[in-house]
Order: structure tokens, then sequence, then C-alpha cells
């Protein structure tokens, strides 16, 4: 870096010794009269590194990385010498000799560094591609099927012991459980559903039958005066022969006093 | 709100049905009667010592003696003369009674200490082949020798301990009869089994042994029938989807037609006693379970009364097919009623404390079985016998876990029943006074047992 740095003071003070060497011969010759060999001819003068040794200002300019999506940034990182003012257009503005910035274009931008220097101005530019984001992909092509929608989105229903009479909290629910079976079975007209009607384990295994069949069918005919229709819910009562839990409490004896809407191909 | 009072109101008539049931049964300890009287005074005192056997016949004496002492034992007939009370030589055969050792004389048996009214002795040996059991009951009370025996015969069967049990119980079964019991020896107990991961209905002897799978539908198959005469089993599976009865001929163990109504459910309940008919409760005409009458194939389905509640379990008096025990919710939890079999007369046995459900006729007709959570929480069965003319009632168990379906035995004194303790069901089987009680099955979890008489 330096080697090639020529100081303009350096080649002012060469060129002072040139011209004081110079005058020295000429006040000699005048002095004596005696002819003398005149002294062999200066060399020939170096070339005067004078104004044609400003160099230009040179420029390191990047960007990283050159293409962003909308929304990210790009760095931009700059080395300049041989210059005095330096600039980055496009509101960056005045910048130092060497230096980095982030940059948050929101379109494909050309940044441009000026350099200005004794040796004239330099310019180098950069470009930051910017890609808008994509846009969401389209949704997923629909493979939620009737049965997944019933699955999910008709809730079981509980009753007390030894009760088929539909709760307040279990209106509630067959309300929803209506609104959804509604919008299914008018788009699919081959899915129905099976109300299954349960009991917990303390009643006889006989009398539950008969027990979970009333709550099948008080859950049906309650889905049928909201509007479901009738053909499409089949009732089949497991009495106690299908748990969902085994343990003698009361907890578990309600997960067990229940009705369960399962889809099923027509 | 309401509903929370009722079940208030249950819960303190069941803390005064506790108090009355105490009352009740401090009474019942004075009275000490029966329901079903096993004349435990005037039993005679049989002696059964430990046979020997002959030869190879010896390594198969133990089942042999174990299934001939508790096939009489629990026959319920005897009061079992007890081994230490016994004299100290037994006769093998008659000529053993020639005096001289203890044991070889009729009133060495006839008095103390063993007190000894009718004795069974006899040997074993291997024949052919087989077991051969030679095998005599004597009346030792009698004077002479010449007049004591009352049963002497030679029974054969394979040289194994189940051969073993076998001649043991065909010699139990010969006893029996001399004393006018039916035994209960060749008779069947069906039952529902899930130790193959599903229910399936199974078969074994009276006493557990021969244990054998009879469905294999892999759904959920149960609630075994058998018809009187013993040659057809109906049952409740879910192989087709929905509860539906399916009936199998217990000759041929083939699948036999049997009309479903088309009805979300049809479970089977009980044969008429002639087995030309089959009582079912259906939703076949009401949107509440309702019980019918069909014929053997399903068809000629006749409604047998009529309420707005679930009816099940009709069962036949087998001594008068016109009546029928039933369980209905009619008046609230599950209770026994009577009716006619025209569905009128309809009458209620049970209390309306708790729930009682799973009757069963005596052979005699004039008792059930059932279970009852009389004085205990829901769920909480025990089983009672009762007398239908009277009402009268006796608990036979008592704190001995969850027990149901009591079903009793062709000799009508037994009974065959579940019980659940801790989280396993298993089929037990008892005297109608409470005593004798015996496990029967260990494997899986096993429920809902029929007794079939023998059909040979």
């Amino acid at each position: 870096m330096s080697k090639s740095r020529i100081s303009p003071f350096r080649s002012g003070r060469a060129s002072a010794w040139l011209f004081a060497s110079a005058l020295l011969v000429f006040t000699a010759a005048c002095g004596k009269k005696t002819p003398v060999q005149p002294p062999p001819p200066p060399p020939p003068a170096a070339p005067a590194p004078a104004a044609e040794t400003q160099e230009r200002p040179s420029i390191t300019f990047t960007a990283e990385p050159s293409s962003i999506e909308k929304g990210q940034s790009a760095m931009l990182r700059w080395q300049v010498s041989n210059a005095t003012e330096f600039s980055i257009d496009n509101g960056v503005g005045p910048v130092g000799s060497t230096g980095q910035r982030q940059v948050y274009p929101s379109a494909t931008t050309t940044y441009t560094l000026s350099a200005t220097g004794p040796g004239g101005t330099e310019t180098k530019s950069v470009t930051v591609n910017v890609s808008s984001a994509p846009p969401p992909p389209p949704p997923a092509e629909s493979h939620e099927s009737s049965i997944d929608v019933i699955n999910r989105d008709v809730k079981d229903i509980y009753f007390d012991y030894d009760s088929n009479t539909i709760r307040d909290d279990a209106q509630a629910t067959l309300t929803s459980n209506a609104q959804v079976l509604k919008r299914v079975f008018a788009s699919d007209p081959n899915i129905l559903v099976n109300v299954e009607g349960n009991c917990d384990e303390r009643g006889s295994a006989e009398y539950n039958i008969a027990l979970g069949d009333r709550r099948a069918t008080a859950a049906k005919e309650f889905l049928v005066q909201l509007g479901v229709p009738a053909e499409r819910l089949r009732t089949i009562s497991y009495g106690k022969e299908k748990p969902v839990c085994t343990d003698a409490a009361e907890s578990c004896y309600q997960q067990n006093r229940h009705d369960h809407f399962a889809p099923a191909a027509q | 709100m309401k509903k929370l009072q009722i079940l208030l109101a249950c819960f303190r008539n069941m803390r005064l049905a506790l108090v009355v049931a105490a009352a009740a049964s401090s009474l019942f300890a004075q009275g000490e009667r029966n329901i079903i009287n096993i004349e435990t005074g005037q039993r005679p005192a049989l002696a059964v010592p430990d046979f020997r056997g002959s030869g190879e016949a010896q390594s198969h004496m133990a089942p042999f003696n174990g299934a001939l002492f508790s096939s009489l034992q629990d026959s319920g007939q005897f009061t079992m003369v007890p081994k230490t009370a016994m004299p100290l030589h037994v006769p093998q055969q008659p000529s053993d009674f020639k005096g001289g050792e203890q044991g070889y004389s009729l009133p060495d048996w006839a008095g103390p200490p063993s007190n000894t009214n009718y004795l069974a002795f006899g040997y074993t040996a291997t024949q052919n082949g087989q077991i051969v059991l030679y095998g005599w009951l004597f009346d030792v009370r009698q004077a002479n020798l010449s007049s004591a025996q009352v049963l002497g015969k030679v029974y054969t069967s394979t040289l194994d301990d189940q051969g073993a049990r076998t001649v043991a119980q065909q010699f139990a079964a010969d006893i029996l009869k001399n004393f006018g019991a039916t035994g209960l020896v060749g008779t069947k107990i069906y039952f529902t089994s899930d130790r193959t991961g599903h229910k399936e209905i199974w078969s074994m002897d009276y006493d557990g042994g021969n244990q054998t799978q009879v469905t294999f539908y892999k759904s959920i198959t149960t609630f075994p029938v058998v018809s009187a005469d013993g040659t057809k089993l109906a049952f409740t599976t879910y192989a087709n989807g929905r509860p539906q009865i399916y009936m199998h001929s217990l000759i041929s163990g083939r699948k036999l037609p049997y009309y479903n109504q088309s009805a979300s459910m049809n479970a089977a309940s009980d044969f008429t006693p002639d087995s030309q008919h089959l009582l079912i409760y259906s939703t076949a005409g009401s949107s509440f379970s309702q019980i019918y009458m069909t014929n053997v194939d399903g068809g000629g389905l006749r409604r047998i009364g009529s309420s707005r509640s679930p009816e099940v379990e009709p069962k036949v008096n087998p001594k008068n097919s016109g009546i029928l025990v039933f369980v209905s919710g009619r008046s609230g939890f599950p209770q026994l009623y009577t009716m006619n079999a025209d569905g009128l007369d309809v009458a209620r046995l049970t209390s309306g404390q708790g729930e009682a459900v799973n009757p069963s006729w005596n052979p005699d007709g004039q008792h059930i079985a059932f279970a009852w959570t009389r004085g205990f929480e829901p769920g909480n069965y025990n089983i009672f016998v009762m007398d239908v003319a009277s009402h009268q009632f006796q608990q036979l168990t008592h704190a001995e876990g969850r027990c149901e379906n009591p079903v009793w035995a062709p000799d009508g004194i037994h009974l065959v029943y579940s019980s659940k303790r801790g989280r396993s069901t298993q089929i037990w089987t008892m005297l109608a006074d409470g005593t004798a009680k015996r496990q029967l099955t260990t494997q899986g979890n096993n429920e809902k047992p029929v007794w079939g008489k023998a059909t040979n």
C-alpha cells in the first residue's frame, strides 16, 4: 500500500534539487574564463511525478447478499482509496472510506458509490435485487373428508345415572352438532352417523343395552327436531360393553354415560 | 335441581333401608329359615374315604378323589363325614368286610366317632389300557352285610386325569340318583369369556372342567341362553354391527337360522319350557326395549305387555309358562315384575329399593334368584333368592364383590353366578343357602353364566 503511494511533498523536494544544481553550474562557468570541457549533459530529466502521479480513486463495493426478499436487508461494504469524499446514493449519503451499511430496499435498487480524490472521481455500482415475498401458496387441496369433520366437530353428549334425559349441556352440544351434521349431510350424500349410546358399569349389562338404546334414540330425536335428516342417523346401543375407561370412580362413570357420534359409510 | 333432590331423597331412603335391613337381618337370624330349604339336619352322613388305585391307575387318584368328594359334597345332599373321624382301615371291596381290623365291619362305620349312614368305597385299576373303577355304596346301618349294598357298579374311562375324574363323576351321579337327587354330572354351564380378547360364548362342566370356546365371532358376543332340552343355544352378538340374536345347535355346533327384527337392538333372554319359543327384548315396535316372544327361527313375533320404559330379561316360569318375571324401569330404577304371558296382571316383586335385575326361576317355579343393590350403592349387587308367593327374600352373598346373574342349576339347589372382585369377574357356584361357594374360572373375565341340563 505505502509503496505505491508517492507523496506530493517528496516530489516537490526533488524538483528543488534539480533547480539548485543547475544554478551552481551556471555561476561557476561565469567566474573562470578558462575554456573547460563542457560537462556532460545532464541526464535526461526523470519523468515528472507532478500531476500525472495523482492516482485515481480505487473502489471496492459489494452488496451481500445481492438478492433479497422484500423486508429483508442486504449489507453494503466498501473500501475506497485515493479519494477524499465518498458518498452513496439512494439515501445512504456521505460515508467514510471504508465501512458497511445495512440497507432495506423495498424494490430492486442500484447503489452507486462515488469517490472523489485528487486523481478524480470514480464510481462503482452494486445492485440489490429485491423480489417481493411470495404470496402464500393456495391452501392445500382440501382432503378433509366428512368423516374428519364429524370426528372433529361433532361432540359427545353426557347423561345422568340411569337417565336418558338430554341435559342442558347436552342440548347445547346437540344444537352445535346439528349445524355440523346438516352441513356435512348436505355436501356428502354418502355419509351417515351412528349414534352410539353407552352406560357406566354399575347397571346390569342387560338393562344397560336398553338404556343405551334410549340414550341414542333421545339424541337422534333431538337432532331430527333440529332438522337433521332422520334417515342419516342410526342408533346403536353398546350398553356397558364399550367403556371409555374402567375406573370405579364417578369421573369415569360420567365419561361412560355418553352418546358418541361415529361417522359411517352409507 | 329437582333431580338432585330426588337423588338425595334416594340416598336418604337408602340409609333408611340399611337400618331396616339391619333390623330385618337380626330378625332373620332368629328365624334362621332358608328360602330354599337345604334340610341340613336331615341330610344323610356320607363317608367318602380316599380310594386307591392299583398299578398305573394310582397316579391318577388325586384328581379322582378330588372330583368324587367335591361332586358329592357340592350336591348339598349329604353331611360329609370328616376323614379324621373314619376308622383306621378302609375296605376296598365287599369281601373286606370280614371283621378283625377296625373298619372291616359295618358297626365300625355306623358307630361313633364317624356316625356314618352311607359309605362309598372301592378301588381303581388298569384294564386293557383304560382306568376301571369298582365302586360300591353301602348302608352301614344295616344289621346284615347281605342287605347293606345300595350300589355296586363298574366304570371305565381313559387312563388319564380326565378319565379318572369322569369315572368319579359318573359314580357320584349314580350315588346321587339313589337319593332322588338330580345331580349335576353331565350338566353344562355356558358363559361369556373375554379370555381371547373378544367376548365369546364358552362352555364348561358343572365343576369348571372342560372349558371350551363355543363361538368365534371376534365381536361382542354375550348373554347366552340354553334351551330347556339342552339342544339350542341363543345369544346376542354385535357381529353384524348392532345387537342381534343368533341361534346355535348344541348338537351339530352349527348356526341355525334366526330372523332378527329390523330394530336397533334384539337380545335373547329365555327359551320357553317346551324349547319351541324364545323370549327376547327388542326395540322392534317401540323406541323403548320391550318384551316379545318369537318362534325359535325368529318368526311369529308377539309383543308381551307395553310400557313407556325399558323392559328387559323376560323369564318364563318353568312350571307355568303363562307367567313371566321381567325387569322394568317403569317405576324408576329397574325392579322385578311378574306378568301373565298375555301382558296382563303386572305386579312388582321387589320393594322399589335399589336396582333389582337378573331374575332366574328355580325349576320348582316358586322361587327366583336375582341380583339386587338393596341397601347398597348403585352397582353393588348381591345375590338374593325370593319366594314369589310371599315375597320373602334372603341374601346369599355378603361383601364378596359385585355378585350378579344368579342362575339355577337343574337340581334346583345350586346357583351359578358371577362375582367381580377388584377388576376381575369370575364364575362361582354355591348352594342356595349361600354355602359351598366355589370359583370355577380364572382366565380372563367370565360372566353371564347359564346352566344347561345334562343332554344324555
